[in-house]
């Protein structure tokens, strides 16, 4: 199993967020996790990628059969683990391609891999960023400064791209896209599908679901998976709300 | 970020790397300043009688005065009958001719520190003066550059062989009486470089003094001078290191800039003196004037500096935009960790038409530190036209230390247009997260994020220095976030 996630619980500056949660992933699979505002969707992809204020309290979160709650951020990162931001952050005067060399050479030395040279980085960025319709311009410009929502976004998915991780989580990359900007964003995941990859999805809604078609859906509420299924789940969700499924929680 | 305070506070402790001393018997004058101390230095230096009196109507003159209080400065009260006006490493009566009869400890300190004064300068094609305490001990490529017309030498041989062109530029910028300071310096400079660049002269390579203080309980008064002929070109580095120690010891150079018409000067430091211990122990004084004069049409003055030593830096390299159409640039990264308090800006000073400045300031703080910018832009009524363009940023790191912006602006011509802005900025959790997910160390993430915040005035410094630059801004902040 490549991630293995045993009745965890997490606290964010004193507050239980995620109550007993358990998920597995497998190699090459696509999870997405649905549900509502504050159910903990966030908390579980900041948990996994190691911010320092998600506090787990019990449980326990395996990766690739290693302890995955003793490693720093950067080792998680540099062992395969990607997140796709929420809201990505602005880092004013370095370069996006920059910032880009350094993740792909630690990646790489993890890997045992050589840094890759400069004419060969060059050329995979530019294909990339061509898989991601985004201009050249926008590669030498400092990191997100100044982008726009949509192409924050999208830069995630080209670091992504290059980075070609194990794991990729993407928290809420389709929020605030218009539909043209999530077909891309859609279309960069779908080509980075494979045997191997792993996805976990998080989305409040299920628009995203009907372009990146998911092997299997859970539904997180108040900091449990309440309700697990395949891609059909997702429809349901659309049809009767969470309200149905909060409404089940609570006889359970 | 818990699991890495043991490593951080490994960095923390790491000794500043510049903090060795070198052993090697010194001619020194006992500590104290009179008349007499002043007669001496000139005498030790054969000087002109002309210089001597002008020491001592600076040292009278600097008896009237007392030390300014106005920067966001705190430190012990300096005593002066402290200091040591001279020191100078002990040599045959005879001055080295050439690098062979140098002292092989001098030249091995320079190549401790990274300044190669033999082969490798030549591979680097910079020319250096090295400046040890109180006396240059050696100035490469003189011959070379004497080729182009360039002179180039330590102040106290261009007394002896240009009499003249001291006589008529010393003072000529910064007057003995400019302020506290700069009369001290006037009375009992030491040494320092002496540029001259002839009419229609681009200079063949960058030139750079590295100074370096040796000996305790001495003070560094160095007096730089560089004169720009019509229409010619200079680019200039200093740099500066010192021993480490629990004293403070006192810094307070002068440096003159003259451009003439079509003429420029770009001048740039690294300033890397001891900054103290983390608790705020031992470090040097800074108390330096820089001024240049761009004095004909069309005449261009541009500063760069990297501050990342020193416990106190005070220090605003300014320009007098004298002719008409002359540029005025101040570029400043000023780096403070621990205890280390910075006031520091410049002052851009606009006399003739259609005259330009720029200031680009990056203030950090980290640790306990204060980092002050302090800057004074000045139109004159003649000043038609006249654009002034100011941008202050400050970036703080953790939660205890501080940044302050003091603008000033004095505009008489109504035509002048004058913009300033200012940012203050933390290195945010978010930030350092967000590279620490790429795969980046906490150390590169907080190196990487604060080389991007100094890029606008990394990338004015001349190349071969602005690794340097790079590097000495990644080593006075490690460990600063925990």
């Amino acid at each position: 199993m490549l991630l293995n996630i045993s009745n965890l619980h997490v606290s964010v500056e004193g507050h239980e967020i995620i109550k007993g949660l358990d998920l597995e992933v497998g190699a090459g699979e696509v999870h997405a996790v649905m549900g509502p505002n504050g159910s903990g969707k966030s908390t579980l992809a900041l948990t996994l990628a190691g911010r320092d204020n998600c506090a787990i309290s019990a449980g326990s979160i395996s990766y690739l059969d290693q302890d995955l709650t003793g490693l720093t951020p950067e080792e998680r990162a540099t062992a395969g683990i990607f997140l796709g931001f929420q809201y990505p952050v602005e880092i004013p005067g370095v370069n996006n391609v920059y910032l880009l060399k350094a993740a792909l050479n630690a990646r790489r030395k993890n890997l045992g891999e050589p840094e890759m040279d400069a004419i060969e980085f060059l050329r995979l960025i530019k294909e990339k960023a061509k898989l991601m319709q985004m201009d050249q311009s926008f590669l030498n410009r400092a990191v997100n400064e100044g982008f726009s929502g949509g192409e924050k976004k999208r830069n995630e998915i080209f670091q992504m791209a290059v980075l070609e991780p194990t794991l990729a989580i993407l928290d809420e990359t389709d929020s605030g896209l218009d539909i043209d900007a999530m077909k891309v964003v859609a279309n960069g995941v779908n080509s980075q599908r494979n045997g191997e990859r792993a996805f976990l999805l998080i989305t409040h809604y299920q628009r995203l679901l009907d372009y990146i078609e998911p092997d299997f859906v859970h539904v997180l509420v108040d900091g449990r998976i309440v309700r697990s299924g395949d891609k059909t789940l997702a429809h349901d969700l659309e049809a009767h709300g969470y309200d149905g499924l909060l409404a089940a929680a609570a006889n359970s | 970020m818990s699991s890495n305070q043991q490593d951080l506070k490994t960095l923390v402790e790491r000794p500043y790397e510049h903090g060795f001393v070198t052993d090697i018997e010194a001619d020194t004058l006992p500590p104290g300043l009179d008349e007499n101390v002043i007669r001496q230095i000139s005498q030790k230096k054969n000087e002109p009688q002309f210089l001597l009196d002008w020491r001592l109507k600076a040292y009278r003159h600097w008896l009237t005065m007392t030390e300014p209080k106005w920067a966001k400065l705190h430190h012990k009260r300096i005593d002066y009958q402290q200091i040591s006006y001279y020191s100078a490493p002990k040599q045959d009566k005879d001055a080295p001719k050439s690098l062979d009869e140098v002292d092989p400890k001098l030249l091995e300190t320079y190549e401790k520190l990274g300044i190669p004064l033999h082969e490798r300068a030549k591979l680097a094609g910079v020319a250096v003066d090295a400046v040890f305490d109180s006396v240059s001990v050696a100035t490469t490529f003189k011959d070379k550059l004497a080729e182009a017309g360039v002179i180039f030498s330590s102040f106290s041989e261009a007394a002896q062989t240009h009499p003249e062109l001291i006589k008529e530029y010393l003072g000529s910028v910064v007057p003995y009486r400019d302020n506290f300071f700069a009369t001290l310096n006037s009375a009992v400079f030491t040494d320092g470089s002496f540029v001259y660049i002839p009419k229609g002269v681009r200079c063949p390579m960058e030139l750079s003094t590295y100074f370096r203080i040796n000996e305790a309980k001495t003070g560094q008064f160095e007096r730089t001078l560089i004169i720009a002929e019509e229409g010619s070109y200079v680019s200039y580095l200093e740099g500066c290191t010192a021993p480490q120690r629990d004293e403070n010891q006192l810094h307070a150079a002068v440096v003159e800039l003259i451009a003439q018409g079509d003429a420029e000067i770009k001048y740039s430091t690294i300033q890397n003196w001891y900054p103290g211990d983390e608790e705020g122990r031992g470090g040097i004084y800074n108390f330096v004037t820089k001024r240049g004069d761009c004095r004909g049409a069309n005449s261009k003055i541009s500063w760069t500096q990297v501050e990342a030593g020193s416990a106190i830096t005070w220090k605003y390299p300014s320009c007098i935009l004298r002719g008409d159409n002359s540029v005025g640039e101040f570029y400043s990264v000023a780096v403070t960790n621990n205890r280390q308090q910075a006031d520091t800006g410049t002052k851009m000073i606009h006399i003739g038409r259609n005259t330009r400045s720029t200031i680009i300031s990056k203030g950090i703080a980290a640790g306990r530190a204060q980092n002050s910018y302090r800057g004074l832009v000045k139109m004159y009524p003649t000043a038609e036209n006249a654009r002034n363009y100011s941008q202050c940023d400050s970036l703080l790191m953790g939660d205890k230390s501080a940044a302050h912006t003091f603008p000033y602006m004095e505009i008489k011509n109504p035509t002048a247009v004058v913009e300033h802005e200012a940012t203050t900025s933390k290195i945010g959790d978010d930030q350092l997260f967000y590279c620490r997910q790429r795969g980046l160390s906490e150390e590169d993430a907080i190196n990487m994020i604060v080389n991007g915040f100094c890029k606008d005035v990394f990338r004015e410094l001349p190349m071969e220095f602005a690794v340097e630059a790079q590097a000495l801004m990644n080593v006075s902040l490690e460990g600063a976030v925990g």
